[in-house]
C-alpha cells in the first residue's frame, strides 16, 4: 500500500486526467454494450444509440481534458470547423441516400476512417520519441505502430473507395494473373520500404519523410489493386474485411497515444469485423482466401449438363397461376434491389393475401448486395418481419408451396449447387425452389448471375420465365391479378 | 526483434486489453442472425470512427501549417466516419422497428 502511495506521488496527474480515463472507460463499456445490443433485432436501434453516446462523451472529454506533455488541446477553431463540416455533410449524405445505396455508404464512411488513421500516422512520424530513437534508432515500437497505422489505414481507404465504385457500378472487375503477381510484389515492396526506414539508425525522422510519402503512395496503390480483381458479388465480404482493417488502424493510434478508448474501440471492431467476414464467407460457402484472390467461376468450365428449352409465360397466365394457388413463396434477389421493386413485391403480396393466399418471402443470407440487405429493403416496403423466413425454413416449407416467384435472383436458386460437383458454387446452401409445384422466374434477360454460370433452374420443366424489368413486370402482374 | 520485445514490455497492459478485446469482439458477434449482418457491420464501422480522438489530439497540438491542414482533414474525415456511420446504421435499423398492427 505504501508503495502505491509513493508511486502516486511520483506520477504527475491531475483530477482531469483521472476523469478523462474514467470517461474513456465508460465510453469503451458503451461501445461493448452497443455492439452486443446491435446483434439482436429488438435492441439493435438502442444499441446503436448507446455506442453513439459513448463516442460523443469520448470526443467531448478529449476536447476538454486531454493533455500531452502538459499541453492542453489547442487549435479549437480548426477542430470545431472540421467537426461542424463533417457532421453536417455526413448527416446530409447519410439521410438523403436511398436505402438500396446503404452498402455503398458503409464502404465510403469506412474509407474516411482509414484515411484519418493514415493521416495521423503521417503527422506523428516526425514526432517519434527522441529518447527511443537515441536508444534503438528507428527500430522502435512507436515507429512500428505508426507504420502499421499508415499502411493499414491507407489500404483500407483506397480499397473502400474502389469497393464503393464497384457497388455503384462505376468500376468494373479486372481479373488477371498478372495483377495477382503485381499485388504480391507490391506487398513485398511495402514491407521492404518499412524495414528500410526502420533500420536507418539514430536519425532525425524528418530526413526520412520522402520515404514515408513513398510508402503511403504504394500502400494506396496496393489498396486499389487489392480490391480490383474481386468480383462485385463479393464486395460485402471485402467491405467487412476493410472495416476490420480500419478498426486495427484506429487501434494503432491507441497504442501510439496510450489511449485506451481508441484501443478498445479499434480492436473490438477489428475482431468483430473479422468474425463477421468469416460468417459472411460461410453463408456463401466460400473461403476468405478464394474471395481475396478473386477466383470465382467465369474461366473454369463446369460440367455442361443438358440444357433444355426455356418456357416463357405471359403476364395473364402468371396472374391466373398465382390467383389459383394457396401458398406462394417470393424469392427476392439482387435484381429486385436494382429495380427498386421492393414496394411492388409487397403490393403483389397484398393483392394475393386479399384473395386468401398465404405469401412468404424466402431470404437467402446473401441475397442482394449484403447479408441482411434484402430484409432491410423489404422492411422499408412495410413487409411484416414475420413473413420473411430464412432459407432453411423456406426449404422445409417448400413442398407445400404452389408457386415460387423468383424476382431477380439467380445464383441463390441455382440447383447446380446441390447436384453438380463441377460447378464453382457446388455446396453453397441455396433455396431449393424445385421442391415447389411451380416456379415463375422474373428476370431481365438470359444473363448469368455474378458467379457467371448457367442456371439449370431456368430450363427446368417446372419453370416458367417472365422476362422484363422487375418493376414493370410486377406492376402489370399486380393490376392483372386485381382485375381477376 | 528488440523493437518487438520493447513494444511488449512498454505496452503490456495495452496488449492485455487487445487480447481480451479480441475475445470479447468474437463473443459479442457470434450467433448473430444473418438479417443483422449489414446493420452490425455498419455499426462497427461507426465505432472505429473512434480514430477521431487521435485526429483531435494531432490537430490540437499541430503547429506547422502543413500539420494543421493534414490534422484538419483527419478530424473532418473522422467526423464523417462517426456521424455518417451512426446515422446510416440508425436508418437501417429503423426498418426493423415493430410496426403497430393495422
Amino acid at each position: 500500500m505504501n508503495q502505491i502511495i509513493e508511486f502516486s506521488k511520483l506520477v504527475h496527474f491531475t483530477f482531469g486526467d483521472s476523469v478523462l480515463e474514467i470517461i474513456y472507460l465508460l465510453a469503451s463499456i458503451l461501445f461493448i454494450i452497443g455492439l452486443k445490443r446491435l446483434s439482436h433485432p429488438d435492441t439493435a436501434k438502442r444499441g446503436n444509440l448507446w455506442a453513439a453516446t459513448g463516442m460523443l462523451i469520448a470526443i467531448v472529454a478529449t476536447l476538454l481534458l486531454h493533455r500531452q506533455n502538459e499541453h492542453r488541446i489547442g487549435n479549437f477553431g480548426f477542430i470545431f470547423t472540421a467537426i461542424a463540416i463533417g457532421t453536417i455533410t455526413g448527416w446530409i449524405i447519410a439521410r438523403k441516400v436511398k436505402m438500396t445505396k446503404m452498402p455503398e455508404m458503409v464502404s465510403l464512411f469506412n474509407g474516411m476512417g482509414g484515411a484519418a488513421a493514415a493521416l495521423i500516422s503521417l503527422m506523428e512520424f516526425p514526432h517519434i520519441n527522441k529518447e527511443l530513437i537515441m536508444q534503438h534508432g528507428l527500430l522502435n515500437w512507436q515507429a512500428l505502430v505508426i507504420f502499421l497505422g499508415l499502411i493499414i489505414g491507407s489500404v483500407s481507404f483506397a480499397g473502400s473507395i474502389i469497393a464503393f465504385g464497384k457497388l455503384d457500378g462505376r468500376i468494373k472487375d479486372i481479373r488477371s494473373r498478372l495483377l495477382r503477381l503485381v499485388n504480391i510484389i507490391l506487398l513485398v515492396v511495402i514491407i521492404g520500404i518499412t524495414l528500410f526506414i526502420m533500420t536507418r539508425g539514430q536519425i532525425n525522422p524528418v530526413e526520412l519523410t520522402p520515404f514515408v510519402y513513398i510508402l503511403l503512395a504504394i500502400s494506396l496503390v496496393y489498396g486499389v489493386l487489392f480490391v480490383m480483381p474481386i468480383g462485385g458479388a463479393d464486395m460485402p465480404v471485402v467491405i467487412s474485411l476493410l472495416n476490420s482493417f480500419t478498426g486495427v488502424a484506429a487501434a494503432m493510434g491507441g497504442f501510439l497515444y496510450n489511449n485506451l478508448v481508441m484501443l478498445t474501440g479499434g480492436i473490438l471492431v477489428g475482431s468483430a469485423g473479422t468474425i463477421l467476414t468469416i460468417l459472411m464467407c460461410k453463408a456463401m460457402n466460400r473461403s476468405l482466401f478464394n474471395v481475396i484472390i478473386g477466383a470465382f467461376g467465369g474461366n473454369e468450365t463446369s460440367v455442361e449438363s443438358e440444357i433444355g428449352t426455356i418456357k416463357e409465360v405471359s403476364i395473364t397466365d402468371a396472374a391466373i397461376l398465382l390467383s389459383y394457388s394457396r401458398k406462394v413463396m417470393v424469392v427476392p434477389g439482387y435484381g429486385l434491389a436494382v429495380a427498386q421493386a421492393q414496394h411492388l413485391a409487397h403490393e403483389l403480396d397484398i393483392v394475393l393475401e386479399e384473395k386468401g393466399l398465404e405469401v412468404k418471402y424466402a431470404i437467402h443470407p446473401v441475397a442482394g448486395r449484403m447479408p441482411g440487405h434484402m430484409n432491410v429493403l423489404l422492411a422499408e416496403a412495410d413487409v411484416p418481419y414475420e413473413k420473411l423466413i430464412e432459407s432453411e425454413q423456406a426449404n422445409d416449407e417448400m413442398e407445400n408451396v404452389d408457386v415460387v416467384v423468383v424476382i431477380g435472383a439467380n445464383d441463390v436458386v441455382n440447383p447446380a449447387a446441390l447436384d453438380d460437383p463441377g460447378s464453382p458454387i457446388y455446396g453453397m446452401p441455396i433455396i431449393n425452389t424445385l421442391k415447389a409445384k411451380n416456379v415463375i422466374v422474373m428476370k431481365r434477360g438470359m444473363g448469368k448471375g455474378y458467379a457467371a454460370i448457367e442456371n439449370n433452374l431456368f430450363f427446368h420443366e417446372k419453370t416458367r420465365m417472365l422476362f422484363g424489368n422487375a418493376k414493370e413486370t410486377l406492376q402489370k402482374l399486380v393490376s392483372e391479378i386485381k382485375n381477376m | 526483434m528488440e523493437a518487438i520485445l520493447q513494444f511488449i514490455y512498454v505496452n503490456a497492459e495495452a496488449i492485455f486489453i487487445v487480447i481480451l478485446s479480441i475475445f470479447l469482439g468474437i463473443e459479442v458477434i457470434s450467433h448473430v442472425p444473418a438479417v443483422l449482418h449489414t446493420p452490425l457491420m455498419s455499426g462497427a464501422n461507426a465505432i472505429h470512427g473512434v480514430v477521431i480522438i487521435g485526429a483531435i489530439i494531432v490537430l490540437g497540438h499541430a503547429e506547422t501549417t502543413l500539420n494543421i491542414i493534414l490534422g484538419f482533414l483527419a478530424v473532418l474525415l473522422g467526423t464523417l466516419n462517426v456521424v455518417g456511420g451512426f446515422v446510416v446504421t440508425d436508418r437501417m435499423l429503423e426498418m426493423f422497428k415493430k410496426r403497430p398492427k393495422k
